[in-house]
């Protein structure tokens, strides 16, 4: 599981780490002040009569009173009352979560099976991470390419389904610098619960000089590679340890012959796993289903050779 | 039976002939008779050993997926059989077990019973419903044969339209339960309106049969929808028609629009019989009459209404607009009003009540602790803003089963312990049955209540693996599940060894007053010996010669 851990900081909840968690979890904490006093004045008559009225012979005579319409009123009343209080405790936080600030920045999110790609104005693509600057409202709008996901932050405590065929946003500010986890919360598939990312929040002027350089730091090709394999989620479909995935595992394949779905065999040299990552449907493992997706466009030629060196690393 | 009470049917029964030995158990032979039978209480019977199978199956797939959560990572399942496990034990416990089990089994035991009728209206339909049932359970499980389906019970596009699984199969089993479902309620409302006896007015019936009724309303105006969607799914997958698949120019969002227009008012044709159930139990064995039958029957009628506006609460976060999310929490906490009423209501029927604590009221007990959680959590799901944090996580699987297990299974189970000697004529343990009793309410609680914890916590629901911080959780979780599924071991043990053990039993064993208890037990086949006239009512457990 490549993300990083969710720090919680009561019985309950995850730490509030977003300028809506606050709001979101005063509402949590009416809700649960609800539900525990009216926890007790179901539960203390019931005990109390439990015991009190407990069957002491046959001849018990039982009270006659089937109605009053006093209580009735009065029992009604209260709970439609409180009820309709939480209702709008629910609503504010909900509100102002629906309406990003003007100035928000903003980050193109794809989700797609197994993975999240963040994009940023400035051309910067960024797999599996998200990096935001810490007290700057960051916009996301959200696209699928394939079926239903959703993008869910819990320390954020913010949700949104990523729908195919439209574009779905939300927004939040983050308060610390830290790293948290996305998690998918919609169904979808196989690689559903690996369908992980990361939050990076960056002091603003971290975040700057990142946005410039991106994440490229000067490691060796095979390092960055592996770094590349956790951020796409690569293993979600490709292990590498020998096992079966949904797709083929990576380990020793580099020079491995390997015969394909049309009968014909390949060996997997560079140009071969070049392909295989960019029109990844080219030339598929028998045996296997040709359903990974196209990286051509959204890698760039550096990071295709990382991987390869990656590849190669994994005998 | 208390002192007191009106008490015209001193008799073992005052209307069931059972001089002559035959009851409708023995009155005719052979696996043809039964499947033939237009009987009403074998069919009750069938649809109960149907509907008990699929329970196992369920909940044998639960403790199995509950066992491959105890450790992050791969146990036992690959994550393809993990997906399709969760997907069939919902799918099996939503449509073949939960809907059909209460209306199915007791329902169609003890409606023509309670109005005095020999049968429901039309016989004939309601064996059409089981073989409609059956064929529907053949379907279902022929998903297995034929590769599996892994979309979750809820089959949303674009996941169920294009993937590989057996999805048209098992929809189309769906499809086939629903018109078995409609038919239950058909024929219960014809039955309620037509065949009550004379005297047995509409504030003389059990208020079962308010909670039936209720159900069936529900189950004749919202089934179609699912058939209409079930369908127009089964034609995107097999002819691309471009409804849901936004690839096609279809609308996902507009599948969940039409599932949840029938699934949210199903959840009530889960829980009202449930909640019907409940106040026979109490009010029996507690011997006192029920406070509030009016406010009890009446929110009955309305959660069925409102129940049907309430579906956009599934989907505030599935990319509907700020407003209809808005209007649809607003009508949420209203549904949550007449709920509370009736739990309300219930533990005033205890005051100064003689409360007997048979198995069937530990039941009822139990039902009231769980379903007021499983109530007091929903309004954290209502609230738009905690809903955006707590949505599609554990805390959801948590409230909902402690509202479906907590809420429908357990009164179900007291209502079988309750009706048991009715329908089999003889007693079980009562020793057994409450030892059983406390071990599925304290398994109940052990594997249900950590999930809230999860879930608020942020671990997301249909996860096959996890992140190691969840771990102590789910491995407290799991242990849970297997006290309750020992609890619900124990239970079925001890019913269906008094079947040859258990000893014979009266008519009425537990001093009820509505009419299926002033016939035989195991009743003769034309349910009473003459028709039946109501003479006093079905909680009427007043002093003798007092004024009420």
């Amino acid at each position: 599981m490549s993300a990083p851990k969710i720090e919680i900081d009561s019985l309950w909840l995850p730490k509030a780490s977003s300028t809506l968690a606050g709001q979101v979890d005063t509402a949590w904490n009416w809700a649960m002040a609800n539900a525990v006093v009216f926890f007790f004045i179901v539960m203390i008559p019931l005990g109390y009569f439990m015991v009190k009225y407990k069957k002491k012979s046959d001849a018990d005579v039982t009270s006659t009173l089937a109605h009053s319409t006093l209580i009735e009123t009065v029992w009604t009343v209260i709970p439609t009352v409180v009820v309709m209080a939480l209702f709008f405790v629910g609503l504010w936080p909900y509100l102002s979560a629906a309406v990003p600030p003007k100035d928000a920045f903003e980050v193109q999110v794809t989700a797609q099976k197994w993975a999240w790609t963040f994009t940023y104005p400035n051309g910067t693509v960024s797999p599996g991470k998200l990096v935001v600057p810490q007290g700057r409202p960051v916009k996301l709008v959200m696209s699928s390419t394939d079926v239903i996901h959703s993008f869910f932050v819990p320390e954020f405590r913010i949700k949104q389904d990523v729908v195919p065929g439209m574009y779905t946003t939300m927004w939040f500010e983050a308060k610390d610098v830290e790293e948290t986890a996305v998690l998918c919360t919609e169904y979808c598939g196989t690689g559903h619960s690996e369908m992980l990312a990361t939050v990076q929040v960056l002091a603003a002027p971290a975040f700057d000089q990142w946005l410039e350089a991106g994440d490229d730091k000067n490691l060796p090709p095979a390092e960055k590679g592996k770094a590349l394999y956790g951020q796409w989620a690569c293993g979600s479909c490709h292990p590498i340890d020998g096992t079966r995935g949904v797709g083929p595992s990576l380990k020793g394949l580099y020079g491995r012959n390997e015969e394909l779905t049309d009968g014909s065999s390949v060996k997997a040299d560079e140009n071969y796993l070049r392909e295989s990552i960019l029109v990844s449907t080219a030339k598929v493992v028998k045996g296997f289903a040709p359903v990974m997706p196209a990286f051509q466009g959204q890698i760039k030629d550096a990071q295709v050779d990382a991987l390869i060196a990656y590849i190669k690393a994994l005998q | 039976m208390a002192q007191g009470a009106i008490t015209d049917t001193t008799g073992p029964a005052g209307y069931g002939d059972a001089s002559s030995g035959k009851n409708y158990l023995n009155a005719e032979k052979g696996f043809l008779s039964w499947v033939t039978t237009v009987d009403h209480k074998r069919i009750g019977m069938m649809y109960l050993a149907s509907v008990l199978t699929a329970f196992l199956l369920g909940g044998l797939m639960a403790l199995v997926l509950r066992l491959e959560l105890m450790k992050p990572g791969k146990q036992f399942l690959t994550a393809d059989q993990y997906n399709q496990a969760f997907t069939l034990h919902g799918a099996l416990m939503v449509f073949l077990f939960i809907i059909p089990a209460i209306p199915g089994s007791l329902g169609n035991f003890l409606v023509p019973i309670m109005v005095g009728a020999k049968d429901v209206a039309f016989p004939k339909l309601n064996l059409l419903s089981i073989y409609l049932y059956w064929s529907g359970a053949v379907f279902m499980f022929a998903s297995l044969l034929i590769g599996g389906i892994d979309t979750g019970w809820t089959f949303y596009t674009p996941y169920s339209s294009t993937t590989s699984t057996a999805v048209i199969s098992v929809t189309f089993g769906a499809f086939i339960l629903g018109f078995s479902s409609i038919l239950t309620g058909l024929n219960f409302i014809v039955t309620i309106h037509k065949l009550r006896a004379p005297g047995i007015t509409w504030f003389k019936m059990p208020l079962l049969l308010w909670a039936l009724y209720a159900t069936s309303v529900v189950q004749i105006l919202a089934t179609p929808v699912l058939a209409i969607t079930l369908l127009l799914l089964i034609f995107e997958r097999a002819f691309s028609i471009g409804i849901f698949d936004p690839r096609l120019g279809g609308d996902p969002v507009l599948f969940q629009h039409f599932f949840w227009f029938y699934s949210h008012p199903a959840v009530y044709i889960m829980i009202l019989p449930g909640m019907g159930i409940i106040n026979e139990l109490i009010a029996v064995h507690a011997k006192r009459t029920v406070f509030g039958y009016k406010a009890i029957a009446y929110s009955s009628m309305a959660i069925a209404l409102i129940g049907f506006l309430v579906w956009g609460h599934h989907m505030f976060v599935a990319g509907q607009s700020e407003l209809a999310a808005t209007i649809f929490s607003f009508l949420t906490f209203l549904v949550a009003i007449p709920s509370g009423v009736k739990v309300f209501n219930w533990v005033s029927t205890l005051w100064k009540g003689s409360i007997s604590y048979t198995t069937p009221m530990m039941y009822a007990i139990s039902f009231l602790f769980l379903f007021t959680i499983g109530g007091l959590t929903g309004i954290f799901l209502g609230m738009l803003s905690v809903n955006m944090h707590l949505t599609d996580t554990y805390f959801v699987v948590a409230h909902f089963h402690y509202v479906m297990m907590g809420g429908t299974v357990i009164a179900f189970i007291g209502g079988l312990h309750h009706w048991w000697p009715k329908m089999t004529g003889r007693m079980y343990d009562e020793t057994v049955g409450k030892i059983a009793c406390a071990l599925v309410f304290v398994g109940f609680n052990a594997t249900f209540f950590v999930q809230f914890i999860l879930g608020s916590r942020g671990m997301p629901r249909r996860y096959y693996n996890y992140l190691d911080q969840f771990q102590p959780l789910h491995a407290f979780s799991t242990v849970g599940s297997w006290i309750l599924g020992a609890g619900l071991v124990l239970v079925a043990w001890n019913l269906i060894r008094s079947i040859t053990k258990g000893a014979i039993a009266p008519a009425n064993p537990w001093g009820g007053l509505s009419l299926e208890w002033e016939t035989a037990s195991p009743p003769i086949t034309e349910n009473f010996a003459e028709t039946p006239i109501l003479k006093h009512g079905p909680y009427d457990y007043f002093p003798a010669g007092s004024k009420h």
